[in-house]
């Protein structure tokens, strides 16, 4: 950044002792080493209290006095020591403290504890049944039981019943009611049983149920933490901040939630645009590709709109920030995403379909036991024990872990092959893609242009174009000087803002830039085009010689040919929906032999095409990464973006995938499918299980401890086969 | 057997001392990087003759 200086207090958090806090995230930690010497670097820093970095997450949270040590100045030290950090903004990073997670892990720890000690105590009660234990010894027993277990249900059962307690409210049933009746009826009767002096007591059942139960709902919340806190690194690292000129002509960087309608933004050269507006000041060129997905270069001056994630080429702009008033592009596509996203809430979890067959079974079935029973001559108490071991045996454990379990291990597969997901049922939808949508800009081609051909470099003025390049932040310019591989570029180099760069060499002019800036004829651009339909040109000029003009287009992924052909071969319907114009797409789907393609589509027209595809019953996989997929991502049956996309469709999208390649779409639709077959079977293994024990219970041969140790093996069945999953199949196919 | 009475709730007692330096060591944040805290312990710039330099 330039002029920039950024507004610190918007990014740091005042605390009680008069420092400050703040969370960083920061690039290229990648091991110990760079852990204390990050440390160590900061610590030297006057006024530091605290630094300290979290290699888990990859963030550095520090507490200094602002008094001595300016924020500027940790992050000038970092950069020093060679890490680039980007401080979180405050405001969309609320939930750091991760409270659910961690009450999740007190709820366990505690009936852990508590589930070991009463066990204990029950283990020596039944054996001293057997034998020859005083009565006043086993109601000492069950009393100490009882102390132990009611203080831990009714602290470690919190997360059920406040759950089962909305549920109920709501008027629906979910899985957790049926765990808090048979936790607080198990408990009850054990409570009653214990005054009345009884043999038999169920505490254990009812803890080591919680724990059980505790220990699924753990796993399951820190898989969907773990992606949470890399995407919101992710967002950081990509600087969602804008820089505000301020009243006093001084540029401050601020988050982009602090930017109101109405503001002056600078936007550097090279940089995206953070905001929707119009220019007031300056020119250069707009690549509206993640916007429109249309390649060529938009020209941008006093008056032009640009819109929030579009890349600045050459020149700086002043950006009034429009008003919200409701006809922005940002707006239309809000308007669309929410459309989009409600008619996909339609979708249901395999687990909550299953819970909401399944609760009001084992609720009749455990009902109609106890008043089975009890019609059939049996006590109330014993009725009801055969009844709680009903409800405990078919508790569905296998439904409370076996999803979640599969999701744990699938998830961390999916990460290693660089996809990160941002919604807990993205596998299984994944696993049911049958046609993929690809969009063109930026998801099968990568954000940087290439030369159309591979250039002549014994041509002298390219070699001396590929130099003059290096002046230059234009993404056309980087692409020529990745081509021609020039590394010394020249001293004294002009800028036209919005036209090009101009140097002298050997007494002649060099001037590398637009075609008319380079004083190429009108005809000479026309064949090219005619040649290279929907491609962005380049001239050079040197002196008083023809000039050359350089088509440039998008670079396909590396690997985007392989990909398609594959994901073809295993029997995926392959489509292209692109914004870009018909030649360019055209030029992609022959190279890569995709024969649906569609171009020139507006947002709506993509949506469109996926409810045509919809209505003809296929479940459609999105990939896309511009503003203008946004609604499409939404309302796909499920979507992917890479990690160059807008932070828009990041959100929209359903898993993020990492790196230049296009391998983790086909990698994704593998997992899953692999994880589906996994959660089935899980479903089915618990499944048969109720079948064989249900019966059992039912006629009530099975006591509520015996109950609980069945349901555990299923548990741990259930897991075992998870982790199943990741055996062998670590190629890509 | 009457020894029972006093030993149930002192192994019981010993056994909460456990949980509570567990929630202790919850709170403190010690689980909160489980990656770094496995390097930290090679590092040794905590040594009584290097806090002198």
């Amino acid at each position: 950044m330039t002029v920039h200086m950024r507004d610190w207090d918007a990014f740091v958090t005042p605390l009680d002792d008069g420092s400050v806090h703040m969370d960083l995230a920061v690039e290229g930690i990648t091991c110990a080493a760079c852990m204390g010497e990050i440390e160590r670097g900061l610590s030297h820093l006057p006024g530091i209290k605290t630094a300290r970095v979290n290699l888990t997450n990859q963030r550095l949270a520090v507490d200094w006095d602002q008094q001595q040590t300016a924020a500027d100045d940790i992050v000038a030290t970092l950069s020093r020591l060679g890490y680039k950090a980007h401080p979180f903004d405050p405001a969309s990073n609320k939930d750091r403290q991760d409270k659910t997670g961690r009450q999740l892990l007190r709820c366990m720890a505690v009936s852990g504890f508590a589930g070991m000690n009463v066990m204990l105590l029950s283990i020596s009660v039944w054996s001293g049944n057997a034998t020859d234990i005083t009565p006043e010894t086993r109601d000492f027993f069950h009393w100490i039981s009882a102390l132990i277990a009611l203080p831990t249900v009714a602290y470690a059962g919190q997360p059920f019943f406040k759950s089962a307690f909305s549920a109920l409210r709501g008027g629906r049933l979910n899985m957790d009611v049926p765990i808090s009746i048979g936790v607080f009826l198990a408990v009850a009767l054990s409570l009653f049983q214990t005054i009345e002096h009884q043999h038999q007591v169920y505490f254990e059942s009812a803890v080591m149920l919680l724990f059980f139960l505790l220990v699924g709902r753990y796993l399951d919340h820190n898989m969907r933490g773990r992606t949470r806190s890399f995407a919101e690194n992710i967002a950081a690292l990509k600087a969602e901040v804008a820089g505000r000129i301020d009243a006093d002509g001084v540029v401050r960087e601020v988050p982009l939630s602090k930017i109101m309608a109405g503001d002056l933004v600078l936007v550097t050269s090279g940089e995206r645009v953070p905001v929707d507006g119009i220019v007031e000041d300056g020119h250069s060129e707009i690549d509206q590709s993640l916007v429109t997905g249309e390649s060529r270069l938009v020209r941008a001056a006093q008056g032009t709109l640009v819109y929030a994630g579009t890349l600045n080429g050459q020149g700086s702009l002043k950006v009034r920030v429009s008003a919200a008033s409701g006809n922005t592009l940002l707006d239309e596509v809000n308007r669309l995403l929410e459309t989009a996203a409600q008619a996909k809430s339609a979708y249901v979890r395999i687990a909550d379909r299953a819970a909401q067959l399944y609760a009001p079974v084992v609720h009749a079935a455990a009902a109609l036991t106890f008043a089975g029973w009890v019609l059939f001559g049996l006590g109330w108490q014993p009725s009801l024990v055969i009844a709680i071991s009903v409800l405990i045996i078919t508790c569905p454990c296998a439904l409370g872990l076996a999803v979640p379990a599969v999701q744990v291990v699938a998830s961390g597969q999916l990460f290693r092959s660089g996809i990160l997901l941002n919604s807990g049922d993205a596998i299984e939808r994944l696993s049911e893609a049958d046609t993929i949508v690809f969009d063109k800009t930026g998801t099968l081609t990568t954000a940087e242009p290439e030369l159309c051909s591979v250039p002549d470099l014994s041509d002298a003025r390219l070699v001396l174009a590929g130099r003059l390049a290096l002046s230059s932040r234009h993404p056309l310019s980087m692409a020529l000087v990745q081509a021609t591989g020039a590394l010394v570029p020249f001293e004294t180099v002009t800028e036209v803002s919005g036209a090009g760069v101009e140097t002298t060499h050997d007494g002649q002019i060099l001037r590398l830039g637009s075609p008319s800036f380079c004083n190429v004829p009108e005809q000479n651009v026309e064949a090219v085009l005619r040649e290279f339909p929907g491609a962005s040109l380049l001239a050079v000029r040197s002196g008083d010689t023809e000039p050359i003009v350089l088509p440039m287009r998008q670079k396909l992924r590396e690997d985007a040919a392989a990909t398609v052909a594959r994901l073809v071969s295993n029997g995926y319907r392959v489509e292209i929906l692109s914004g870009d114009r018909t030649g360019a797409v055209q030029e992609v789907a022959e190279e890569l032999n995709i024969a649906e393609w569609r171009a020139e589509l507006q947002p709506a027209a993509k949506i469109a095409r996926l409810d045509a595809l919809k209505a003809e019953g296929r479940k459609v996989l999105m990939v896309g990464d511009g503003l203008n997929d946004a609604p499409a991502l939404a309302g796909a049956y499920v979507s992917m973006s890479p990690v160059t996309a807008v932070h828009l469709s990041q959100a929209a999208a359903d898993a993020v995938f990492l790196g230049d390649k296009l391998v983790p779409v086909s990698d994704a639709l593998r997992i899953s499918k692999r994880a589906r077959r996994a959660i089935e079977e899980n479903l089915w293994i618990s499944a048969l299980y109720n079948v064989v024990a249900v019966p059992i219970a039912v006629a009530g041969f099975v006591t509520p401890l015996m109950a609980a140790v069945a349901m555990s093996v299923s548990s741990l069945a259930v897991t075992a086969n998870a982790l199943r999953l990741r055996i062998g199949h670590h190629t890509s196919g | 057997m009457d020894v029972l009475i006093y030993l149930i709730p002192i192994a019981i007692f010993l056994g909460l001392l456990g949980l509570i330096a567990f929630l202790w060591s919850l709170k403190s944040g010690q689980y909160d990087d489980l990656e770094g805290a496995k390097w930290r312990i090679l590092e040794d710039d905590d040594l009584p003759e290097d806090r002198q330099k």
